[in-house]
């Protein structure tokens, strides 16, 4: 959907989330270990939320939330993500994007 | 082939009805013993003048261990997963000290982690009917239960355990096993803070509740949803597990995995804990 793509790009990380799931806090909690302020879109904040949740569903996101877009292009859920951090890819991928503290 | 494959086929459906049908006596014992309590308790109440009853599921909530007969049969299916890998063990072990091909080795060392990733499975069903039980590893030793991490091992302490003990390694393979402890902790440390919100949360859950008439009363629908997510860390701690073990797996040679796998499994899966008299500190009980 327009809108999910449209907020996915605003930044380099952006994760989808809702208000009261603790999985996507600690998703976020891990970006800001490895220095990225990711922006963050609560989904059950938005009027539009419903539709946006069944968007990430089509866009293959297995969970709804939390989801991950990194460089505009959907990385996926939490299993995804820890994936991607064991096996060393998520430091690579996140490398344009870190901050310097 | 065919033929062999049915009758394999039905005594496996044996076995697991047997099992089944010792689960159901169990349950209906531990029933019968549950109601004779419930019964004394109520008489205590009643004298005293104050009616507060079971508003609570306990089976949902899993109070003072769990009656379900699915909770009992995964006691059992348990040992005998613990069974099956003793046998896998013992014949990677032979393995490694006869003259068998790296490929041979290999299919071993599949078979352990798929028999691992069988567990995982048979943890996230039991933690759709008692979370409580899965995540506190009630199935386990004391001592074992004292090293948990949201029920089961935590990666980066069996990495920094276990990995020194199948040197040698080369420079690159040291540096993979570092970054990979590295980033199992880091995981770790998110989804432990993660763990303690959802704690919280699901004690404002259980605090907001009502007493009705008496009997006190939560808010279903959120204590299921809360249930609910607990039962998600357990699945993403044990996803961790299996990242961790498929990692190992790719930084390790195929000998080397089936060392280390018995390493594992021989060392913190069996060693009784060691805490007093010459052998104190020796064995450390981690259970996988």
């Amino acid at each position: 959907m327009d809108k999910v793509m449209r907020l996915a790009s605003e930044k380099g990380v952006v994760i989808f989330t809702k208000s009261s799931c603790c999985l996507c806090y600690a998703v976020n909690i891990l970006f800001q270990e490895l220095g990225i302020r990711p922006m963050v879109h609560e989904i059950d904040q938005d009027p539009e939320g419903r539709d946006m949740e069944k968007a990430l569903l089509r866009l293959g996101c297995t969970a709804p939330v939390p989801a991950v877009f990194i460089g505009g292009k959907l990385m996926g859920s939490t299993n995804e993500i820890m994936s991607l951090h064991l096996s060393g890819s998520l430091t690579q991928l996140l490398k344009p994007y870190q901050s310097r503290s | 082939m065919q033929m062999q494959r049915r009758l394999a086929q039905n005594r496996e459906a044996a076995r697991k009805s047997r099992l089944k049908k010792k689960a159901h006596i169990q349950q209906l014992e531990s029933c019968r013993l549950k109601l004779v309590q419930v019964e004394q308790e109520l008489d205590n109440t009643r004298q005293q003048g104050l009616h507060i009853g079971g508003g609570l599921d306990s089976n949902n909530l899993g109070f003072a261990g769990s009656a379900n007969s699915e909770i009992t049969t995964f006691k059992m299916e348990y040992e005998h997963w613990v069974e099956e890998q003793n046998r896998q063990i013992l014949e990677l072990n032979s393995a490694l000290s006869a003259h068998i091909s790296d490929i041979q080795i290999g299919e071993l060392v599949n078979g352990i982690m798929n028999h691992y990733f069988k567990l995982f499975c048979m943890k996230s069903d039991a933690a759709k009917v008692d979370v409580f039980y899965v995540i506190t590893g009630m199935w386990k030793t004391t001592s074992e239960q004292f090293f948990l991490w949201i029920g089961g091992f935590r990666p980066s302490e069996l990495l920094k355990v276990l990995v020194p003990l199948i040197e040698p390694l080369t420079e690159e393979q040291r540096f993979d096993a570092y970054n990979l402890e590295k980033s199992c902790r880091q995981a770790e440390d998110a989804l432990s803070l993660g763990m303690e919100k959802l704690q919280g949360m699901l004690t404002d859950t259980v605090a907001e509740g009502q007493l009705i008439e008496g009997i006190y009363t939560p808010h279903m629908d959120t204590a299921i949803e809360r249930l609910e997510a607990l039962a998600s860390f357990v699945n993403q701690a044990d996803h961790l597990r299996q990242e961790t073990l498929q990692q190992m797996s790719r930084i390790l040679t195929i000998r080397q995995t089936a060392r280390w796998l018995l390493v594992l499994v021989i060392k913190c899966l069996h060693s009784k804990p060691c805490l007093e008299g010459p052998g104190a500190g020796k064995d450390v009980p981690y259970e996988v």
